[in-house]
């Protein structure tokens, strides 16, 4: 337990000129993670794993990898290896040289690679494609090469950028698993850099979601979904109702909300009275029926598990409300008038 | 599946294609056929042979009188030969000489803030679009025994004497190099900067040092610029006539200007299309590379 | 990565060095009194003065200008054909032999290009002169402006074409109205490219010229034959900064066409 982190980012900022691509963040990543940095593209994830590759140099602030400060250590000698977006295989070299190419820098005897390379193409499964150059290879095969090549050196961390965003739409629900299971048999840790959410939340144990430069928040995927920390957290990570009123009364955890045109709703959080807030419900935990908030029925999505229903509600807004039983619900009638409701429990108060 | 194109259409394309063929393809052959004639005092200085005019017991009358005279002579005249060779050598030293001088700054320019690239090409390509004869000609005033070189190396006490170096075959080296110098920096810059960046910062990230960097992925991935930049440099550095008549002495031996010579001076057409024969029989296999990575080049 | 920067500064300044400092030295001595590369003499513009005297050189001059603008000319519309041709047609027969033919001029040694078309011009019995050094100097140009022309209509979005014949327009109108504007850029570079090229060639030149159509190099380089002139180093000067203005407005342009976007 007092073992250091593997990771340790203390107040890191990175500019651009005026642009602000990192904002003193701080963050840390423990041996055998696997750690996703979860963000809209342009929020700073990208910039901020090549500040721990060391492509990239603070303006401010420490790296730390085992409790060793980064600075001035250029890439070629940090304990931490890449997995490019684009894979980045040489394509002079065939798929063995391409997995060896790191070896070959350390100057590790020529048997002991050949083994290596073997063991790798074992553990990627692509044996047999020790000659293929990069382009004779499919995108899944490219991806896995490259996944190789990144642990052939054996790296405390192995950062990952957009691992499966070159990928087609099946193929990267298989990868991810390919890579958590990867993953798991050596006990590397994993950094991923992704704009996907679905990735971050299947693959990664803990997520840290940016924005602008900064830190949202921190957490496992389940604390992430279910106690989002601010409205952008709750609105990038799944789907989000949110409904805007002011706090008129607070006590045990829960707080009365007072919705526009005075309808009131009660929900978990704390807060002050009078204060500006944002009512937060997941679309599955909001029902038709009840006693709730009237609404016209606006559209179904039939989506085969389930239904989306959109509904205006009469005191303003829009709400999407997914009903499993779709069987029993039947489609509902444009217009037809609703009462949509949720329990307190699934319903969050976030600072507005 | 063949369709009918309007007139135009096939003009568009039959107008350039025929014109290569009448004044690119059929010169050689007339090349080849004078080659093979005698020698001649009248104008033009030659005896025709091969022509249709006799029809077909003449042509092949003529045929059998088909003349080697000049081949016999180039064979047997050491002096063609050794020109041949020494026109290989100094296009092969030149090149390797352009290569070494025009990689460093390829890479340079290539490796420069994005912004200035495009103005750092246009600078090193600029003196192609100056006159060739006056870049040949600005060497003179350097080399020459009492030219600026000397003078410099004197002034500073490097020597004592005067080097000789104009009218020399290291005159020659200089000036092939020095004009042929753009043609290399061209496809090498563009083999260089069109490498990703990712590549290098992947080589580094696997613990590649920036002078590994350089010979494991950027040379190799530039490849297909070195063979192009040698081979434009090579080829027509062969057959150069200007740069070893200017700067190079009475010794030096090029077989271009050994061409010119036996077509300007001596008249003899026959011996000077026989060279030329030879000439292109010799750059047959280095055109064809250069041809085949042209065609890559099209085609990707 | 400090190592690195410096060993690409130095690579960058002896090329550029080797490059140019031969071309300043031209200029510089175009404006030297003395007649000795080694002696400044004093500030002379002189040798400009013998220049505007010389009348056989400003008759070449004027020669080598017909030559350049027409034999440009021609290869332009023709390498422009040839472009065309290679781009949009994928397969025909002799598509090979077509594009050696193109890409051979660009190397083959001038000598043998040389000798070979005045051999043809021989045979053909036509008389030597102004079209045939321009017939000469436009075959070697076509050659390069195919190049340059072919690689932007091979950057070329093709359903931009397919957009215009998809609206109506014949493949011809397409040319003309789609494709070709496109292009502009290209054509014009490879027009500068031939008329450059023209106004250089001296080899060429050498082989097709007939008697009165001597252009500006072969009389250069008569007068180099003849010794060292610093009237040389004059219209060398003059010739220099012409290009120098071309090319400086043209670098103008550009910058400001990128700063746009």
């Amino acid at each position: 337990m007092n073992k250091p982190p593997l990771i340790t980012l203390d107040s890191v900022t990175k500019r651009y000129g005026a642009v602000v691509a990192v904002d003193t963040v701080s963050l840390e990543i423990d041996a055998g993670a696997f750690f996703a940095l979860l963000g809209p593209s342009g929020c700073g994830k990208t910039t901020l794993m090549r500040l721990i590759a060391g492509f990239e140099t603070p303006d401010e602030g420490r790296i730390l990898i085992d409790g060793e400060d980064m600075a001035g250590v250029p890439p070629h000698l940090r304990p931490v290896n890449m997995m490019f977006q684009s894979y980045a295989l040489f394509p002079h070299m065939d798929v063995a040289s391409n997995i060896a190419f790191g070896l070959v820098q350390a100057r590790m005897p020529k048997p002991k690679i050949k083994a290596r390379v073997a063991d790798l193409l074992d553990l990627v499964q692509l044996k047999g494609f020790e000659a293929r150059k990069p382009d004779q290879l499919s995108g899944g095969q490219r991806q896995r090469v490259a996944l190789a090549r990144a642990l052939a050196r054996n790296p405390r961390l192995v950062l990952l950028d957009e691992p499966l965003a070159a990928l087609d739409k099946k193929l990267r629900e298989e990868t991810q698993f390919e890579l958590m299971r990867v993953q798991r048999e050596l006990g590397t840790a994993f950094l991923v850099v992704t704009h996907d959410q679905d990735e971050a939340m299947v693959m990664a144990q803990r997520i840290a979601v940016m924005r602008s430069g900064r830190i949202e928040q921190i957490g496992t995927p389940l604390m992430i979904y279910e106690e989002p920390a601010t409205r952008f957290v709750a609105g990038f990570i799944g789907d989000a109702n949110q409904l805007e009123g002011t706090v008129v009364e607070t006590g045990q955890g829960l707080c009365s909300v007072e919705l526009a045109k005075g309808a009131r709703v009660t929900a978990r959080g704390a807060s002050v009275n009078g204060a500006k807030v944002v009512v937060m419900v997941r679309p599955e935990h909001m029902q038709l029926g009840g006693a709730g908030l009237p609404g016209l029925v606006l559209d179904c999505a039939y989506r085969g598990d389930m239904q989306m229903i959109r509904v205006e509600l009469l005191g303003g807004g829009i709400v999407r409300v997914a009903s499993f039983g779709v069987q029993a619900q039947a489609m509902l009638q444009r217009g037809s008038q609703v009462m949509v409701s949720f329990a307190p429990q699934f319903a969050r108060v976030l600072p507005s | 599946m063949s369709q009918t194109r309007p007139i135009s259409e096939r003009l568009i394309f039959w107008l350039p294609f025929a014109w290569l063929v009448l004044f690119f393809l059929v010169p050689f052959l007339i090349v080849v056929k004078i080659s093979l004639s005698q020698a001649a005092l009248s104008q033009p200085p030659y005896e025709p042979v091969l022509t249709m005019v006799d029809g077909w017991d003449g042509l092949l009358s003529k045929l059998a009188g088909l003349s080697l005279t000049s081949y016999d002579l180039l064979i047997e005249d050491g002096l063609y030969l050794a020109a041949y060779a020494s026109s290989l050598r100094l296009a092969a030293l030149a090149t390797c000489l352009t290569l070494l001088i025009g990689y460093p700054l390829a890479y340079a320019i290539a490796r420069a803030p994005v912004g200035w690239r495009a103005s750092l090409l246009l600078l090193a390509v600029a003196p192609f679009w100056t006159s060739f004869l006056i870049r040949v000609y600005a060497w003179i005033a350097i080399l020459k025994d009492e030219g600026l070189l000397n003078w410099a190396l004197m002034t500073v006490g490097i020597i004592s004497e005067p080097l000789q170096i104009m009218a020399s075959d290291t005159a020659v080296l200089i000036g092939i190099t020095y004009a042929y110098l753009p043609f290399m920096v061209l496809p090498l810059y563009s083999s260089i900067e069109r490498q990703p960046v990712a590549l290098r910062e992947a080589a580094a990230d696997l613990g590649a040092s920036p002078w590994s960097i350089f010979w494991r992925i950027t040379v190799p991935l530039s490849r297909a610029g070195i063979v192009a930049g040698c081979l434009l440099v090579f080829i027509p550095a062969i057959g150069e006539f200007v740069i070893p008549d200017l700067l190079g002495g009475s010794q030096t031996l090029m077989i271009g200007k050994s061409l010119w010579v036996e077509f300007f001076d001596n008249r003899d057409w026959p011996m000077a299309s026989s060279v030329a024969v030879v000439l292109l029989i010799l750059l047959v296999l280095p055109m064809a590379l250069y041809e085949r990575a042209q065609m890559a080049q099209v085609r990707s | 990565m400090r190592m690195g920067s410096v060993l690409r500064l130095s690579g960058l300044l002896f090329g550029f060095a080797f490059l140019y400092v031969p071309i300043a030295l031209v200029i510089l001595y175009s404006f030297n009194e003395s007649r000795l590369v080694t002696v400044w003499g004093g500030f002379s513009t002189r040798w400009y003065g013998e220049l505007l005297a010389n009348e056989q050189l400003l008759d070449s001059v004027v020669m080598s200008l017909h030559v350049a603008l027409s034999s440009a000319l021609l290869a332009t519309v023709l390498g422009t054909a040839a472009a065309v041709s290679l781009a949009r047609r994928k397969r025909f027969t002799g598509r090979l032999a077509f594009s050696s033919m193109i890409f051979a001029p660009l190397v083959m040694p001038e000598v043998i290009t040389g000798l070979s078309l005045l051999l043809l011009f021989v045979a053909l019995d036509v008389p030597r002169g102004f079209w045939t050094i321009v017939i000469a100097h436009a075959t070697l140009g076509m050659c390069f402006v195919t190049v340059l022309v072919h690689a932007r209509l091979q950057g070329l979005d093709r359903s931009l074409e397919e957009a215009a014949m998809d609206l109506g327009a014949s493949p011809l109108r397409t040319l003309f109205s789609v494709t070709l504007p496109l292009a502009l850029p290209s054509i014009c570079a490879g027009y500068a490219l031939a008329f450059t090229l023209s106004l250089d060639d001296f080899v060429l030149a050498s082989f097709t010229s007939g008697p009165g159509s001597t252009t500006l190099p072969m009389r250069i380089y008569s007068q180099m034959r003849l010794g060292v002139t610093p009237q040389i180093n004059a219209i060398s000067t003059l010739m220099m900064g012409g290009v120098a203005i071309v090319l400086l407005a043209a670098w103008f342009i550009e910058r400001r066409k990128t700063a746009a976007r």
